[in-house]
């Protein structure tokens, strides 16, 4: 049970500590982006293309104009004008603004924006613009753009749908394939455009200071504040008349919140054009419509294996669905793994044959496990399609191909550095759990009476703490040994922390939480460094660029709080005390070295009654400043910005350490489909993690748990769908299928602890965790079930109709 | 658009407005009453955060005119706490992570309220049916059945030791 905020205790940390934001949030005092109040703050509606491809020919909004309490029309034109195409992370020359010019390549593609008194008149006011569409041809699969010569173009500028195309070798393949006994291929793998869709959508309110020419804006923005810099590009400002706020409460991210900024970037140009604070809560249609997904993906996988199971190497060939527009932070649903492509196996040579790719589809960026589902879901199909082909058990194939437990730290082939495991512990811990052999021997029993039942296994290194060097490697060697290139490298993010005169603590991070429990996790952390109670510890979450000391790799992404932000913070925190020591030695008569500090106290090691309350230390360093031990500044603060130094830009060959910390997950799953209906149960589902350090049990879990059922509903019920015209089918939840309580399966979680080396608590992140894991085990454990009838599984989600098909096909043949 | 007169008791006091016969419920509870503890997630009754005791029974107030309650008695997730005291169903929520982001909870609160006033004693798939109207996306739900179900035992030995 959770420990209450009162007690002391030597260590808070590693303990499930009942969460110091529950309270407001649970009695309706939680501060979200519309819960903001702003004097004469007026509303904006967005008109939204209905075509997934047309010409805009004009548009006449004088009667939207002419309505009553509108004060203003935003056009493509006027976008334009106050603003440039947003900058891009590839050279395909393409220009994306936060509102349609000129074409529209989606459905649901910002046309026009009105703002006027309140939101029912906007909306009103949108309802009588004319947009006169030319419609176009559209394309909406990735593989058709790229390789169909009579797929339309969406952009004539770049002359192809390709934003960005890589082959990535690393290792020798030819070398694996000749060495190779039998060459294993998965066939065409699709995996589905799905979101995390947080409860709260995207809202942004935005001020223009014409004085200063310059911008304020709030958002439930959570990073990465590389996105600061980016917009200051495409508005034209620099980087200190754009002012960045985020409240303390976000409603959800999940990633998806990365992508609200070319809202902000409208919204800032609508508070310049009527020269109101100007406020847009987005709402559930254009969330589902145009906000942001991850991309669907289609690969070709090959592996080369030995006879006994050994994989020698590995070929895929990727399209990625990146939308109407590559919108910055993609390609890096292509890169984001690029250290762990690998996955957990030992194999050392490895092609990517990758493209990012453009179609008439709404745009895509970071969604909790980015990149990571995509991958995983084709490497272990892969693995299993070894497995079968051999005629090996899917665990003792991996199994045998782990990443040995002394092996770390290891370096990948393709340049992640693996910082701490234990694979085959956690491997034998889930099958263990799950008692793998007696699901077997039901399995067996069940497919004799003539039931479908599935068991999958699937594995995952789970990156946490980008280095923004990765996003590079979408540049060729050549482009980024250009003359006047800046390399990019780091994953740092700052830590703030005082002791006020009083003796509390004051702590800031900037890792913009929505939801994941920071102010718990950071007051633990702290509480135990200067050893207070955690009721002692304040932590202020809500961010602002013009008061903070930020890092432009700040903010909640990549999960890496609990790698580089606990480490800021901790860092941080073991500064300040030094300082308590400094001072405090003198009034004990001892040297700093000798001292500790417990129960707000400062005491003599050894002589723990020889003591001086915190609360003393700071009345001094506060109070009496000029009276403080020579060489020692007044107050007690200190702010720590923490970076890795294994975060260095891509090599010659493309290698690069993507992540900073890599944890470690393993699952196993048991489905039974029913043959008359195609519906998946979920039977058994056992994850166990290696998050290395916990820092609250409790939390952890909740992450957990909360993964798993993104990763499950993207796998099995969620699809941003849409027919051949480019038309969008989901966008109402009665129609994009978000799990109940009802579909949430009961899950079994595990851990193994292998303390990251290089973080300094030792702990990693775990936000992320089993959707990238999810709906490879979902995938493996229905093929599995389908085996039998001799029914591949090469896409999801496998909803119930899907299955259904499958079934009623392979009956037509005459197998079922 | 002409305006209408709207009495009603909110959290046990009366408030007095206009809206004009379009507003929901739920933008008048957060714009004109100026208690934004009640959160909406969708606008078309799929996610459960907007939901209110209107005369005791929960509603989607994104559903719901402000018009139609004029008249009612309105309780959100604000008259769960009495005088600064967490009520058991919150303390539930507290001490089993039944909650990450908060954004859905104002809503999962009133209708496990709803359950418990109706049904002391539930069972795990009872509680699932009872919050299967709402959407939350961070804790896969698991914590949240797991308080309900705490703060069940819990009015139960108050109801006990009473």
């Amino acid at each position: 049970m959770a420990a209450t905020t009162t007690e002391t205790a030597q260590r808070w940390v590693g303990r499930s500590v009942k969460r110091v934001e529950d309270p407001r949030l649970l009695t309706g005092r939680g501060t979200y982006v519309d819960d903001l109040h702003l004097a004469n703050l007026h509303q904006a509606a967005i008109l939204r293309s209905p075509h997934a491809h047309a010409r805009i020919r004009g548009i006449d909004a004088s009667k939207a104009e002419a309505l009553p309490g509108v004060v203003g029309v935003v056009r493509g034109k006027q976008v334009a004008e106050l603003s440039e195409a947003f900058p891009l992370g590839v050279a395909a020359p393409v220009r994306y603004y936060s509102c349609a010019v000129g074409k529209v390549l989606f459905v649901g593609e910002p046309v026009a924006v009105v703002v006027a008194k309140d939101r029912y008149t906007a909306e009103d006011a949108c309802d009588l613009i004319e947009v006169d569409y030319e419609p176009l041809p559209c394309v909406l699969d990735p593989e058709k753009a790229v390789e169909d010569p009579t797929a339309p173009i969406l952009h004539e500028n770049v002359g192809s749908n390709v934003a960005n195309h890589r082959v990535l070798h690393y290792g020798d393949t030819d070398k694996a394939w000749a060495e190779a006994d039998l060459i294993v291929k998965t066939g065409r793998l699709v995996f589905p455009k799905y979101g995390s869709t947080p409860v709260e959508g995207y809202a942004a309110a935005a001020q223009w200071d014409p004085l200063n020419q310059a911008y304020t804006i709030w958002s439930n923005f959570h990073g990465p504040f590389i996105m600061h810099p980016v917009m200051c590009r495409a508005l034209g400002v620099t980087e200190d008349r754009l002012r960045f706020i985020v409240p303390p409460d976000i409603g959800g991210g999940f990633g998806i919140k990365s992508s609200v900024y070319p809202y902000m970037t409208l919204m800032a140009i609508c508070a310049r054009v009527t020269g109101l604070p100007v406020k847009w809560i987005e709402d559930r249609r254009e969330h589902l419509v145009a906000s942001s997904s991850g991309t669907d993906r289609v690969s070709y996988l090959e592996a080369a294996v030995k006879k006994d199971g050994t994989i020698l190497g590995v070929r895929m060939k990727i399209y990625d669905n990146c939308g109407g527009y590559i919108r910055t932070p993609e390609p890096a649903c292509l890169y984001r793994a690029t250290g762990n492509y690998s996955g957990a196996y030992l194999f050392q040579n490895l092609k990517m044959d990758q493209y990012a790719v453009m179609t008439n589809k709404s745009l895509t960026g970071p969604n909790r496990g980015y990149g990571c589902q995509q991958l995983y879901f084709g490497l272990e199909r892969l693995v299993d399609q070894v497995a079968y082909d051999l005629g090996m058990d899917v665990a003792e194939v991996r199994l045998k191909n782990l990443i040995p437990a002394g092996a770390f730290p290891y370096t990948t082939p393709s340049g992640g550095i693996y910082d701490s495991g234990d694979y085959s512990k956690s491997v034998r811990l889930a099958l263990d759990m799950a008692k793998y052999d007696e699901l077997r021997k039901r399995q067996t029993a069940a497919r004799a009476s003539g039931k479908l039942y599935g068991i999958g296994v699937a594995t995952a290194v789970d990156p946490s703490v980008t280095n923004m060097a990765y996003i590079t490697v979408a540049w060729t060697p050549e482009e980024r040994a250009r003359k006047g290139y800046l390399p990019k490298a780091g994953s740092s993010e700052t830590g703030s922390v005082r002791i006020d005169p009083s003796g509390k603590a004051f702590c800031m991070v900037n890792t913009t939480p929505e939801g994941q429990g920071h102010e718990t996790a950071v007051s633990q952390i702290v509480a135990d460094e200067l050893g207070m109670a955690i009721g002692d510890v304040h932590v202020i979450t809500e961010f602002d660029t013009f008061t903070r000391t930020w890092s432009i790799t700040s903010g909640s992404y990549s999960s890496r709080f609990a790698s580089v932000g606990a480490s800021a913070v901790a860092t941080a925190a073991r500064r300040v005390k030094e300082k308590v020591l400094k001072i405090a030695a003198p009034m004990l008569e001892v040297n700093p070295q000798d001292l500790d500090v417990r129960d707000s106290k400062v005491f003599v090691k050894g002589s723990p009654e020889r003591s001086v309350p915190i609360r003393r230390i700071a009345g001094q360093a506060h109070w009496s400043a000029t009276l403080l031990p020579e060489g020692l500044e007044p107050g007690l603060q200190a702010t720590c910005m923490f970076n890795f130094p294994n975060a260095k830009p891509p090599d010659e060959k493309d290698r690069v350490d993507s992540s900073q910390t890599y944890g470690f997950i393993a699952e196993v799953m048991g489905v039974e489909i029913d043959p008359a209906t195609g519906e998946v149960r979920i039977d058994k589902y056992v994850t166990v993690h290696d998050v290395g350090t916990l820092i609250n049990p409790m939390i952890v879990e909740g992450q957990v748990m909360g993964g798993a059922l993104h990763g499950v509903a993207g796998a099995l019920y969620e699809e941003m769908a849409y027919d051949e015209s480019g038309q969008f089918l989901a966008a109402s939840f009665m129609d994009y299928l978000c799990p109940t309580a009802m579909e949430a399966p009961p899950i079994e979680i595990g851990h193994v602890v292998s303390p990251s080396p290089f973080t300094v608590l030792g702990s990693k992140g775990c936000g992320e965790s089993s959707t990238m894991t999810a709906p490879a085990v979902v995938a493996n454990a229905i093929a599995d079930a389908l085996r039998p009838l001799n029914i591949a599984v090469r896409e999801l989600p496998m909803t119930p109709n899907k299955v259904w098909k499958l079934l009623q096909e392979q009956k037509a043949k005459g197998v079922a | 658009m002409s305006m209408h007169s709207i009495s009603l008791t909110i959290n046990g006091k009366k408030f007095e407005g206009q809206a004009e016969a379009r507003k929901l419920l739920s933008d008048f509870i957060r714009e004109d009453i100026g208690l934004t503890g009640t959160h909406v997630g969708c606008e078309h009754g799929m996610c459960g955060a907007c939901t209110v005791f209107i005369d005791g029974v929960g509603v989607r107030s994104c559903l719901t005119f402000a018009v139609q309650a004029d008249g009612t008695s309105i309780e959100t997730v604000e008259s769960l706490a009495k005088d600064g005291k967490l009520s058991p169903l919150q303390e539930a929520f507290w001490e089993n992570h039944g909650l990450q982001c908060g954004f859905c909870t104002p809503g999962m609160l009133i209708c496990a309220e709803e359950l418990l006033r109706e049904n002391k004693n539930p069972t795990e798939q009872e509680v699932r049916l009872a919050i299967s109207g709402n959407l939350c996306r961070c804790t896969g739900y698991h914590h949240i059945v797991l308080s309900i179900l705490a703060a069940a035992k819990k009015l139960q030995g108050a109801a006990q030791a009473a």
